[in-house]
């Protein structure tokens, strides 16, 4: 009973915080744009991870990263 | 490596790292200011102090909301441009990586919003210990970036593993109390709190010029500027050991911050001077076309010793057997040997043979210290670009002591009452915000710049630590980067400009 009334106390905590912004409204607005932006559009699209999406293991990446240390291959 | 693709990847990282650090100090040194101003105000409880720290606190979450995340993109990068690099730190930069991630969220998700939300709705004293959580937590983030940078810096508590080809950490404590680390640390956040206090005195001192809010812009004076003044103090102190730091870790980022080419004892500091863009490394012309040197003060700044001997760019491409500096060229050869082994080792441990794997192994061992060199095709490769980290470590030093001195004026006019008639220095200080964005920018160029060629102190060239991606991949992301940033740049000043028109009133 008292961890629920707690978590409500908070929610309503956050609700009403949220619900009183002004310029804050305009700052959230921002920040989602920003991490649609750079988690969703950049990220997928422009930043995959190298090792990860060439190499299905670690074992073959510590292989990758070896040869690119001796072989003068880069 | 394909060298265009290697100055793409360097200079998208630069790019965001520069504009990062457009909005970190302001986080790290407002965030002090706002908790001492609060402070006051729960320990008067004159109402005015609350309205004062309302309005800095809508800067501060200005600032923070648009550089929210920036940082991440250096790490989009390394999984993408600096692959070789993520994966051979990856065990290193692992634990303080995620601490900083974890404690980041906590702290800010958690105190954050007491500290806007929590206005009459928690206790005043609630409110304050989340204000200085917030400070406090911000400032932690920062060091558990800067113990990542300066292992980076000069590595140490770690071993090579040739078989997982990762630097794996082997005493955490080293890494965490690393001299480097702390010492950039506390030079990082100094310059963050001076930051902080100049956008204060900045803003406070165009509110007396226009005669606007004056009570409100006079104590946010005497705080930011007393606040200014220590911590400018500190900043040249901890700068003092920063230096001392790359003396002892990286002398060639010290001869190129100063233009040193021969090496000598009692070496002085060049206060301000032209270097000679004629100058090659190992000829005789001279490195300044006109300087102005402070006799001693190099061997006692890196040293702390009047009679040390400060080693030269010269000393340290072509060595100096008087001095036991080893010429740039042996490195070579003792890197090249290293890579040799590694790559025998790795042959031995394919075929099964143990016994040449382990000879193999102990081969490596013995050259091990100058891996990184045996990457470079030429000697004067070890040399970073000089001009640059010349000119930005002069510029720095310089700024850095144009704050104090006008912290100095500012808070002792404030505190005789007769700053409202010193308009010049007023208009001086509403003109040092720009100046201590590039005081900061310059450090940073300082540190990075000055030591390349190295991702990793001697370890790894920037060169061998690259993805192999195409190069316009990287232009585009590049240039896609330039124009996010600019325009969360352009909507901060904006927005921030817009809040500081209307004016310290309904805060």
């Amino acid at each position: 009973m008292a961890i629920t009334a707690t978590i409500k106390k908070i929610f309503r905590f956050y609700l009403e915080g949220f619900k009183n912004m002004r310029l804050g409204k305009t700052l959230w607005g921002i920040i989602a744009i920003k991490f649609i932006l750079f988690f969703v559009i950049m990220k997928i699209l422009f930043f995959p991870n190298f090792l990860k999406e060439n190499f299905s293991n670690d074992n073959e990446r510590a292989e990758h990263i070896l040869n690119n240390l001796t072989q003068g291959e880069k | 490596m394909e060298e265009h693709l290697v100055d793409w990847s360097r200079a998208q990282f630069a790019l965001t790292a520069l504009y990062h650090w457009l909005f970190v100090p302001l986080t790290l040194g407002l965030s002090f200011i706002i908790a001492i101003m609060e402070t006051i105000y729960v320990k008067t409880g004159n109402v005015i102090w609350k309205e004062i720290t309302k309005f800095w606190m809508t800067l501060f979450a200005i600032n923070f909301a648009i550089g929210l995340a920036t940082g991440i993109i250096m790490e989009f990068e390394f999984g993408t441009n600096w692959s070789n690099y993520s994966w051979i730190v990856g065990d290193i930069f692992g634990a303080p990586l995620a601490i900083e991630g974890i404690m980041a969220f906590f702290m800010e998700s958690t105190f954050f919003a007491i500290m806007f939300f929590g206005w009459d709705k928690v206790s005043k004293k609630m409110h304050l210990l989340s204000t200085w959580l917030v400070a406090i937590g911000s400032n932690l983030s920062a060091l558990w970036i800067l113990v990542a940078n300066g292992w980076m810096q000069h590595p140490v508590g770690m071993v090579f593993n040739p078989d997982t080809a990762r630097f794996e950490m082997e005493n955490f404590f080293d890494v965490l109390f690393n001299p480097n680390a702390y010492t950039k640390f506390l030079h990082t956040i100094g310059s963050g709190y001076v930051m902080g206090s100049l956008f204060v005195v900045g803003i406070s001192a165009w509110y007396l010029l226009k005669n606007k809010d004056v009570v409100k812009a006079k104590k946010s004076i005497v705080v930011a500027a007393t606040f200014g003044l220590i911590t400018s103090l500190f900043l040249i102190l901890s700068g003092d050991e920063s230096a001392h730091e790359v003396a002892l870790n990286q002398p060639t980022k010290l001869a190129a911050m100063e233009g040193l080419y021969n090496g000598h004892d009692r070496a002085g500091i060049v206060a301000i001077g032209q270097l000679n863009h004629e100058k090659e490394i190992g000829d005789d012309k001279p490195a300044f076309l006109w300087d102005f040197e402070i006799p001693y003060a190099l061997s006692f700044l890196g040293y702390h010793n009047t009679d040390a001997f400060v080693s030269g760019i010269n000393d340290i491409v072509y060595g100096n057997e008087a001095q036991g500096i080893l010429s740039a060229k042996h490195k070579i050869e003792q890197g090249q040997v290293a890579i040799a082994a590694l790559k025998a080792y790795k042959k031995a441990k394919k075929s099964g043979d143990e016994m040449k794997a382990a000879q193999e192994l102990q081969r490596f061992r013995a050259h091990e210290k100058y891996f990184g060199y045996g990457y470079l095709k030429d000697e004067k490769e070890v040399i970073p670009p000089v001009a640059l980290t010349f000119y930005s470590f002069h510029l720095m030093v310089g700024l850095g002591s144009w704050f104090l001195i006008l912290f100095f004026f500012i808070l002792y006019f404030a505190m005789v009452n007769k700053l409202d008639g010193k308009k010049m220095l007023l208009r001086l200080a509403v003109f040092s915000i720009p100046l201590g964005y590039i005081a900061g920018e310059t450090g940073w160029i300082v540190a990075e710049v000055g030591r390349q060629p190295w991702a990793i102190q001697d370890m790894l060239p920037v060169g061998i630590a690259t993805s192999q991606i195409s190069t316009a991949a990287v232009q585009t992301t590049f240039w896609l980067f330039a124009i996010v940033f600019t325009g969360l740049l352009i909507a901060e000043i904006r927005i921030m400009t817009t809040q500081i028109k209307n004016g310290m009133e309904g805060h």
